[in-house]
């Protein structure tokens, strides 16, 4: 990896501004994309609007293709993390629940309050916030036992497929895009 | 120029344009934070923070807190930016607009804004305890590890879609008879 980006991910002043400014960009794109409103996220939650799908779908197409690249290259290194099924699956249902009855998730939250969204301020940042100093408080208690339980049999997809990365890259993007164009394909 | 300034105050682009350039950010997080594009820890964060101006004692015994320390960083930033970024994209449109009860929960729920804000902070409860229990949300598991082709952000994110259409048909189809 090039010492110039060795250096920039050590200097914390400069990747504090980089947060401010990663977040500006993507607060604009995700109210662009339409997302930050509650009325698509419902939307698409009760399978009538498709544009979360269209948008979190593009971002990875694209994103799993560049990341690949900078790797190839030595520019960047991917830290995927390992998971459970109690961690990843109930965790994963409990956000389900939390993102359907609110109609945003932690991003697009931030987002909604930034065009005027008050629900999105007053209750879904409150919330979140409660949420996770409760989760914290519960947290010592479920370290050790369920969040370990059930560990998944692989960190990445091509080593759960027992595929060459490139190869699990295609075979992805062309699920992806394939979902993307029968989305279309029958008028979503 | 001209045709930079029509994108920038177009109401909205292709969801596949705008999702495309979120992965180009998260390319671009990797290459210039060795980070992936994640909200929830940001919250974390934040949360600590707010304890701590309370209690800084007790901060420091949170175990978790110990994990993710309560600082001003990259990831507590990302949350401030969001809201800047989503601000000046709602303005440049003149989208930006104060609601406190979106159309499509009014038409079912009501225009009462009490009703929504209780039942949005009990879903913002869920999402912040939740999303700290999966260990990620939507942008952390769904998008930045998908990218990384992480078996477990997949799985995460399918059990967030599949959480959620099941909750949001119970709301609208069974409790409100929609």
């Amino acid at each position: 990896m090039g010492a110039l980006f060795t250096g920039i991910h050590k200097d914390r002043g400069l990747q504090v501004i980089l947060g401010l400014l990663f977040g500006i960009m993507f607060g604009f794109l995700l109210q662009k994309g339409g997302v930050t409103s509650y009325d698509v996220i419902i939307a698409q939650l009760l399978l009538t609007n498709f544009t979360v799908m269209k948008v979190m779908l593009s971002a990875v197409i694209v994103g799993m293709i560049g990341l690949a690249l900078l790797k190839h290259f030595g520019y960047a290194q991917p830290h995927p993390a390992s998971g459970t099924i109690g961690s990843n699956v109930i965790g994963g249902l409990i956000f389900g629940f939390g993102f359907s009855l609110l109609g945003y998730c932690p991003g697009t939250v931030a987002g909604a309050v930034g065009t005027g969204a008050i629900d999105a301020l007053i209750g879904g940042v409150v919330g979140i916030l409660a949420g996770i100093i409760i989760f914290v408080r519960v947290y010592p208690k479920i370290r050790g036992g369920i969040l370990m339980k059930g560990p998944l049999p692989a960190v990445t997809v091509q080593e759960f497929l027992r595929l060459n990365m490139w190869l699990t890259i295609v075979i992805m993007e062309a699920v992806m895009i394939g979902f993307l164009l029968l989305l279309e394909y029958i008028g979503y | 120029m001209f045709l930079i300034l029509e994108l920038l105050t177009q109401v909205t682009w292709s969801p596949y344009i705008a999702g495309a350039g979120i992965g180009i950010l998260v390319c671009l997080a990797f290459l210039l934070s060795n980070r992936p594009i994640g909200c929830s820890s940001g919250y974390v964060k934040a949360g600590g923070l707010i304890e701590k101006s309370i209690s800084p004692v007790h901060v420091e015994r949170q175990e978790y807190y110990r994990e993710i320390v309560p600082e001003v960083d990259w990831a507590f930033m990302l949350i401030p930016g969001i809201v800047i970024g989503a601000f000046i994209a709602s303005m440049l449109s003149g989208q930006f607009q104060f609601i406190i009860v979106p159309a499509t929960w009014s038409a079912t729920f009501g225009n009462t804004p009490v009703l929504r804000i209780i039942v949005a902070i009990l879903g913002g409860v869920f999402l912040g305890f939740g999303a700290r229990w999966a260990g990620g949300c939507t942008s952390g598991h769904g998008i930045s590890g998908s990218i990384q082709l992480s078996l477990a952000s997949m799985i995460s994110a399918a059990c967030f879609f599949a959480g959620g259409i099941a909750m949001a048909m119970f709301l609208f189809h069974v409790i409100g008879g929609a």
